[in-house]
């Protein structure tokens, strides 16, 4: 069986497979920034004492999951999510969406993802993809990170959803109950909500590791990485921080570029000016977090070494600090 | 980010596929691009397997050297922490440190080290000599 599909690639995977989901159920309008905003997505939280891949646990977006679930939600499309204990029940439920020539989202691990570069292959498990027919023994797979479809094997499949460790996916499948439309005032609303809720997780969350207080925690701990776990750590630390915000999946500026455009497609059922204005404050931030990018690899490659480098990154996260927080101010005064 | 200035340094994405990269154009109106590569994320991709690699070099070491045993060269290989490997063998993490030891791997029944052989997609010849990698 295989659904009349059509492959759109995304940024972000959980991005594309909202938007691809959305469009198998009737709801055209949403583009990957709108499921990005109205799933407000946008988020910075540097967790300390965690390690990931020996490493900072940083990460530059919300968790992974939400978005999907905030955008349906806020929509108003009723949503089926499923994990199972067992690969069997996990295969059989998926052949039987399939056969009925449904399309649905899968969560997965990246390890052993054939299909990706080898260099890519971590054990990282919140990849999501999406599957929309079986042929010959192969599952039909489109990943919104890809420019082209691909497919899987049997095997192959049942291991990434299958996959073991932290964010286990637990064979999960994801998919819109039912076709809907969508209003373009429920959009509207869903716009107003997914703001005021990035709203919060940036200037609200007690405690100083998340949002903008988040961005500054990091400036602090850069300038102290020289000393505290000397210079070859330290480039394991910037380097990791670097490719949790530029490497593939976001757009650019940790996201901060997606999150322009959204405010931009916002303007379209918001004809507020401050949007346009505050859009161009994300770009300015996405610009700056690869300019800090850029002085990062001038010590992880070796070129830079002094503290005073190490102070320049520093100087970058706090000015972003800054102006993400007039950004998120900013669009928390809107009139709506 | 401008259009023009999305980067297209050569990467390992070459020939697998290219990555969607937002920028504005001329008029402040942002829009897409493809992006074959960034050589700044690049170099910190490199980093990050020199760190493996460097792991790696250091459990064989280790492991020739009768200081551990051999899974923790092929957690290594295999890019696994503790928590990964007990994950996925449904050993406590405990358990696999005290298998970490050469004299208890050695004891170690054909069971487990069944369990170790299949989760590292290795022979249980290959798991107890390293060197025939």
């Amino acid at each position: 069986m295989k659904a009349d599909f059509k492959h759109i690639q995304a940024a972000h995977c959980e991005n594309g497979v909202t938007v691809n989901l959305l469009g198998q159920a009737g709801v055209k309008q949403i583009t990957e920034p709108l499921a990005f905003g109205i799933g407000s997505g946008l988020f910075y939280i540097y967790i300390p004492l965690l390690k990931i891949n020996n490493g900072p646990a940083i990460a530059f977006r919300t968790m992974p999951g939400l978005i999907f679930k905030r955008t349906s939600k806020a929509l108003g499309i009723p949503v089926v999510r499923k994990t199972f204990s067992s690969k069997e029940k996990a295969r059989q439920f998926l052949d039987q969406q399939l056969a009925e020539g449904g399309v649905v989202g899968c969560q997965v691990g990246v390890y052993f993802l054939t299909y990706f570069p080898k260099e890519y292959r971590f054990h990282f498990n919140a990849h999501n993809i999406i599957v929309y027919g079986k042929e010959n023994d192969h599952y039909l797979i489109s990943d919104p990170v890809m420019e082209t479809v691909t497919s899987l094997s049997d095997y192959e499949l049942e291991r990434v959803r299958f996959a073991k460790g932290a964010l286990a996916p637990k064979g999960q499948i994801y998919f819109a109950k039912k076709a809907v439309t969508v209003a373009d005032e429920q959009i509207r609303k869903a716009v107003k909500s997914g703001i005021k809720r990035n709203v919060r997780d940036m200037l609200h969350i007690p405690g100083n590791i998340a949002g903008v207080s988040g961005i500054k925690y990091t400036a602090n701990k850069i300038k102290k990485w020289r000393d505290n776990l000397g210079l070859e750590k330290s480039k394991l630390y910037l380097a990791q921080l670097v490719r949790m915000q530029e490497e593939i999946g976001t757009g650019g500026g940790g996201f901060r570029y997606i999150y322009g455009a959204f405010l931009q497609e916002a303007y379209q059922y918001f004809p507020k000016d401050e949007l346009l204005e505050i859009s161009k404050m994300f770009t300015k931030s996405g610009d700056l977090w690869r300019d800090a990018a850029v002085q990062s690899a001038g010590i992880y490659k070796g070129r830079l070494s002094s503290q005073e480098d190490f102070n320049t990154v520093s100087n970058y996260l706090y000015e972003i600090a800054e102006i993400e927080k007039q950004a998120f101010t900013a669009l928390s005064k809107i009139k709506w | 980010m401008k259009k023009k200035e999305v980067p297209q340094d050569p990467s390992s994405l070459k020939n697998f596929t290219k990555e969607l990269c937002y920028a504005v154009d001329e008029t402040g109106k942002y829009t897409t691009d493809l992006s074959t590569g960034w050589n700044v994320k690049t170099s910190a991709l490199d980093v990050a397997w020199k760190d493996i690699e460097k792991r790696i070099a250091e459990a064989k070491a280790k492991v020739l050297n009768g200081e551990t045993s051999p899974i923790l060269y092929y957690m290594e290989l295999k890019l696994m922490d503790i928590a990964i490997l007990s994950a996925y063998t449904g050993f406590f993490k405990w358990t696999i440190n005290r298998h970490l030891k050469p004299l208890v791997f050695n004891k170690l029944s054909g069971k487990k080290l069944k369990l170790y052989a299949e989760t590292f997609d290795i022979t249980i010849d290959k798991l107890k000599n390293i060197e025939l990698v």
